[in-house]
């Protein structure tokens, strides 16, 4: 009773308000301001995917799922996960793509989130303010306590990373494991992703992209990273490397690759 | 995108409402000859039709209990600005049915009413004409059309009211200006139609990726049964319904109730207008399932192929 009225009440410093975002276990220190629309921020978290090195196992898949479902955004539905058509909430997934033709082709396994963009049109459609990107680190977040179920943010996404609950009727999306990159305590070595962590390959890498020292601006730098449709100017954080041509030691001839 | 009921049901019914109230209000500002007791019913009327569009709007919600959140974001989301000026548009119309029910006359409310229901089709049409990648809803005939189409079937609407209320003069002051308006929607429309057959999509499989091969194509989506993003946005009807339901509407919509009002105009009769209203009702509802059908959303590029 308190709360809504509350809300109501400060709906008009929407934007400087404080965003509730409950920490699994300890609290988390920076108060999560909201970023306005079309601000720069200091610091954006992201994933860069190595297409490189993905195999298409789903480990991501799976260890988010596990980790998400059983955290702050959980839980996350299944339904009929043992029928004939299981269905449920993922916040990631991982395609299989096929380039050129038989028998010169290439098999691509693309791992899709949340592209945590520096200008989400997610964000700004949103008519209660429960879609809102994180101003300390750029981390796009639904307020699951706020959100009216309208699927409107959904739709302005021309990614298609945000998936509804069917049970809970909200919309739930890629939360960066936000819930455990900050966790204390964790172990330093596990205070990232679970989708990271789970990575076999190590195609996934994580950091801040706003700073061109850390592991994830090197490697969009050197290894060309690009984001995905870029014709909507929506600035994905997240990026991708693409594949390369694998040079083999010692030969001095054509690498095997066409 | 796959058509929502809720949705569909809504922005028809509430589109209809604005017309007919805007058609009242103009008509009496301009000395159309109204009885007193028929703009009491139509304002009935239309608040009724404003009703069933709020509860269907509430159907589209996953958690209505707290759509009243909804208002807050006005500053930047049209779905917002929508929620708020739906009810201010509602308390107008209820307002002039009271105040007329007082005996009170003023030209203040009528124009109000007018000036709402123009902000009203803007803010929902601009819900969808503001999804930049959607470019089918992405064009300024989106705005048009949403006016046009409320203001077409509203003149239907209270030229058929008058013709069951055997308000001969009336149905013969309105009849000419809902052909017109009918036809003018017709144009737009068919305009919207003409714009989406010729619409390169920005949103290639190579640019949703970024992999450049020329020849490239999904193997697997990455689930076999479907998910959120397969739900919404594919409505899994055949290219052939599509174009049934195209011509379907074009025939029910538009261009049988402008036959219908010629003959209505031509004849003196009331019944054609009956008719139009009749004929044209479930038009507008296959006219806004097809805007919906009809747009393609980038996020498709990525849900083609389960394996």
């Amino acid at each position: 009773m308190i709360r809504w009225l509350q809300d109501l009440l400060n709906a008009n410093l929407m934007a400087e308000a404080p965003a509730p975002v409950t920490p699994r276990s300890s609290p988390k220190p920076p108060v999560s301001a909201r970023a306005e629309q079309g601000e720069t921020l200091a610091k954006q978290l992201a994933l860069v995917i190595d297409l490189n090195v993905c195999v298409g196992c789903h480990a991501c898949v799976t260890s988010c799922k596990q980790w998400n479902t059983s955290g702050s955004a959980g839980p996350l539905a299944d339904e009929q996960p043992y029928g004939a058509n299981p269905t449920g909430t993922f916040f990631n997934r991982v395609q299989t793509y096929e380039a050129g033709t038989f028998p010169r082709t290439d098999t691509i396994h693309f791992p899709k989130s949340c592209l945590h963009c520096e200008d989400p049109p997610c964000v700004p459609v949103c008519p209660t303010g429960a879609s809102y990107k994180r101003k300390e680190d750029g981390i796009v977040l639904v307020d699951y306590d706020k959100c009216i179920g309208c699927k409107y943010c959904a739709w302005a996404c021309p990614y298609g990373a945000r998936e509804i609950d069917e049970e809970r009727q909200v919309m739930t999306k890629c939360t960066l494991c936000v819930d455990r990159i900050y966790d204390q305590k964790l172990p330093k070595e596990d205070r990232k992703p679970a989708c990271v962590q789970a990575c076999p390959t190590g195609a996934r890498l994580f950091g801040d992209v706003k700073d061109p020292n850390s592991e994830v601006s090197i490697a969009i730098r050197e290894r060309g990273g690009y984001s995905l449709m870029p014709e909507w100017e929506t600035s994905p954080a997240n990026q991708y490397l693409p594949r390369r041509i694998t040079e083999i030691a010692g030969d001095t001839a054509e690498s095997g690759r066409p | 995108m796959n058509p929502a009921f809720s949705v569909v049901v809504f922005t028809t019914i509430v589109g209809a409402a604005q017309g007919l109230v805007v058609t009242l209000a103009l008509a009496l500002l301009w000395g159309m000859p109204l009885a007193g007791d028929i703009v009491i019913t139509t304002l009935i009327i239309a608040e009724g039709m404003l009703l069933v569009g709020l509860v269907a709007s509430f159907g589209h919600l996953g958690r209505p209990e707290r759509a009243w959140r909804a208002v807050l974001m006005w500053r930047t989301s049209w779905l917002s600005r929508e929620v708020i000026i739906l009810p201010v548009f509602m308390g107008i119309v209820a307002l002039w049915w009271i105040t007329l029910r007082m005996g009170i006359d003023s030209v203040l409310l009528p124009i109000a009413a007018i000036a709402v229901a123009g902000l009203l089709w803007y803010c929902t049409a601009m819900i969808y004409a503001c999804l930049r990648f959607v470019q089918e809803w992405a064009q300024p005939l989106t705005r048009v059309n949403f006016t046009l189409i409320g203001l077409s079937s509203g003149l239907v609407l209270a030229t058929a009211l008058a013709a069951l209320a055997g308000e001969t003069r009336l149905v013969h002051a309105l009849g000419p200006h809902a052909l017109w308006v009918t036809l003018a929607a017709w144009a737009g429309r068919m305009l919207a139609l003409r714009h989406n057959a010729a619409l390169k999509h920005k949103s290639t499989l190579q640019s949703a990726t970024g992999i450049k091969a020329p020849l490239l194509v999904q193997k697997s989506m990455g689930m076999s049964a479907g998910s959120f993003n397969t739900r919404e946005f594919f409505h899994g009807r055949s290219h052939a319904m599509l174009r049934q339901v195209k011509l379907g509407f074009i025939v029910l919509a538009f261009a049988l109730p402008v036959v219908l009002a010629l003959w209505g105009i031509a004849s003196g009769s009331l019944l054609p207008w009956i008719l139009a209203m009749l004929v044209q009702a479930p038009g507008l509802l296959a006219e806004r399932w097809f805007f919906f059908a009809q747009a393609k959303h980038p996020q498709n590029l990525y849900y083609q192929v389960v394996s």
